[in-house]
């Protein structure tokens, strides 16, 4: 009897492949902790990390050595199952949302996936109890208040980061990532159509990874480190990885949705794909570099009476643009 | 595919079993987060994934967040643990479990006759029939749906009101 038939070889390749996909990912994240730090010290005229192998690019390694060997330390206070679930989600959900990133037109693990976007609406809702039981388990003001704020954010700015993509929804007529990259490769890239969708969806996006400018649940002035205020080791390093698992993510997300994916001329579509989620991945780090933190009051004020405004108008445009023509 | 809503349906029941029973304010809320990730697993499995991925988005991932959300603000701590566990004595559990008991028996005896007509995975609803569906026949119930809505967010800008 033959074990190899064709369809087992065809199971094992998406398998290596989607590992591959994961362990890239995981690696870039991971290498982007050091590149950050390095890219801010240029902007800011320092050096940054640059003594473990060349030019620094070691100190990822550095790190997790030391971050692997250190005490598992579990304060005594916390609320032990939901202290050790939080980190998990945190990791576990985003990088979950990758299946449906299509890295080339054969690299993917299911952008044909027919919820497509609405899949990541999901993942993003689920990502909220990380914080949430981060800062609750803790135990501690500093944590809860964390979690609180992040509570309040993600709850405000998940209301138009759904609305904000239904233009894009729209014109392609699906959910499905794979229809919406072929839709840019043959129409045009939504940027040009689609222009305060991508405003809205990519200020929901960083607020929805809690990155700078929103990172108001670990603003270290008020709240020492926010919701992971209480972790050390490995479940910090999970939570600091989550972090730019998810600055990944939403570069990805922007680039496929907008910015047509691996589509472009010239170059083979993973050299595409990558420049694009590179330069939306620099961007990140820039608005770390150059904005200082909002008020708290501002940053809901700013999500509600402008953006879901905003978001909204473009939907009713887009609505009214898409009857016409069609 | 079968195996998948038998293995979710079994999730399903437990997890709200264990939501019920459950003391601690925060771990029963989120076994019924799981619970409706279950449900959601369930909808998947017999070949409606918009319906399922609305129950994750709408129920677990926004109404939820508001129920821990308000649960954390409480910061119920160890008397409320104890007042829960008085009221979840045995003697409470009769009344209950015999109107749940009949309520099961109705459901059972209804769903019972299984001529197998009703095999699940073999029709596919997606987005797009939903939305036919809801803007076809079911408009007017949209719409007055939509009504009920404005007046709730219309009635809490009142109430959040600062003068």
């Amino acid at each position: 009897m033959n074990f190899f038939t064709p369809e087992i070889v065809a199971i094992i390749i998406e398998v290596v492949k989607g590992l591959v996909i994961l362990f890239g990912m995981v690696i870039v994240a991971a290498l982007l902790i050091w590149i950050e730090r390095r890219v801010l010290g240029l902007w800011q005229d320092r050096y940054g990390p640059n003594r473990v192998g060349y030019a620094g690019s070691l100190q990822v390694v550095a790190d997790m050595l030391k971050i692997f060997f250190k005490e598992d330390w579990i304060p005594p206070f916390v609320d032990k199952p939901t202290f050790i679930i939080a980190p998990m989600i945190a990791m576990g959900t985003l990088m979950l949302a990758f299946v449906l990133i299509p890295i080339t037109p054969t690299w993917g693990v299911a952008p044909d996936l027919g919820i497509g976007v609405l899949f990541f609406f999901a993942i993003a809702g689920i990502e909220v109890y990380a914080v949430m039981l981060g800062g609750w388990s803790s135990n501690s003001k500093y944590s809860l208040l964390g979690g609180l704020r992040s509570a309040a954010q993600m709850v405000s700015y998940e209301v138009f980061m759904g609305i904000a993509l239904m233009g894009v929804v729209m014109e392609t007529g699906s959910f499905s990532m794979n229809a919406i990259v072929e839709y840019q490769a043959t129409h045009h890239w939504f940027i040009l159509s689609q222009f305060f969708g991508f405003c809205t969806f990519a200020l929901a996006g960083i607020a929805t990874v809690h990155r700078h400018p929103f990172d108001l649940p670990e603003a270290e002035q008020e709240l020492a480190a926010g919701y992971h205020t209480e972790y050390s080791g490995m479940k910090f390093g999970m939570f600091m990885v989550a972090e730019y698992v998810g600055v990944v993510l939403i570069s990805a997300l922007l680039v496929t949705l907008f910015f047509a994916g691996w589509h472009g001329p010239f170059f083979a579509p993973i050299v595409w794909f990558v420049l694009k989620t590179l330069f939306f991945v620099m961007l990140f780090i820039l608005l770390r570099a150059a904005l200082p933190r909002p008020r708290y009051d501002q940053v809901m004020a700013g999500g509600w009476k402008f953006c879901l405004p905003l978001a909204v108008v473009n939907l009713l445009v887009t609505a009214a643009v898409v009857l016409a023509t069609e | 595919m079968e195996l998948a809503f038998y293995f979710a349906a079994v999730a399903a029941v437990v997890s709200t079993v264990l939501a019920v029973t459950n003391t601690n304010p925060v771990h029963a809320l989120l076994y019924l987060i799981v619970s409706l990730l279950a449900v959601a697993m369930v909808f998947f499995a017999i070949g409606a994934p918009f319906a399922g991925i609305l129950e994750v988005i709408v129920y677990a991932g926004a109404i939820m967040v508001l129920f821990v959300f308000v649960v954390m603000m409480l910061n119920l701590g160890k008397a409320a643990i104890d007042q829960e566990k008085r009221w979840l004595a045995p003697r409470i559990w009769i009344g209950p479990t015999i109107i749940s008991g009949a309520l099961m028996f109705e459901l059972v005896s209804v769903l019972a006759p299984n001529d197998g007509t009703h095999l699940i995975g073999l029709q596919t609803i997606d987005a797009h029939s939903v939305g036919v569906l809801l803007f076809g026949p079911y408009l007017l119930v949209v719409e007055l749906a939509s009504m009920l809505l404005l007046g709730a967010l219309v009635a809490a800008f009142h109430l959040g009101r600062h003068d």
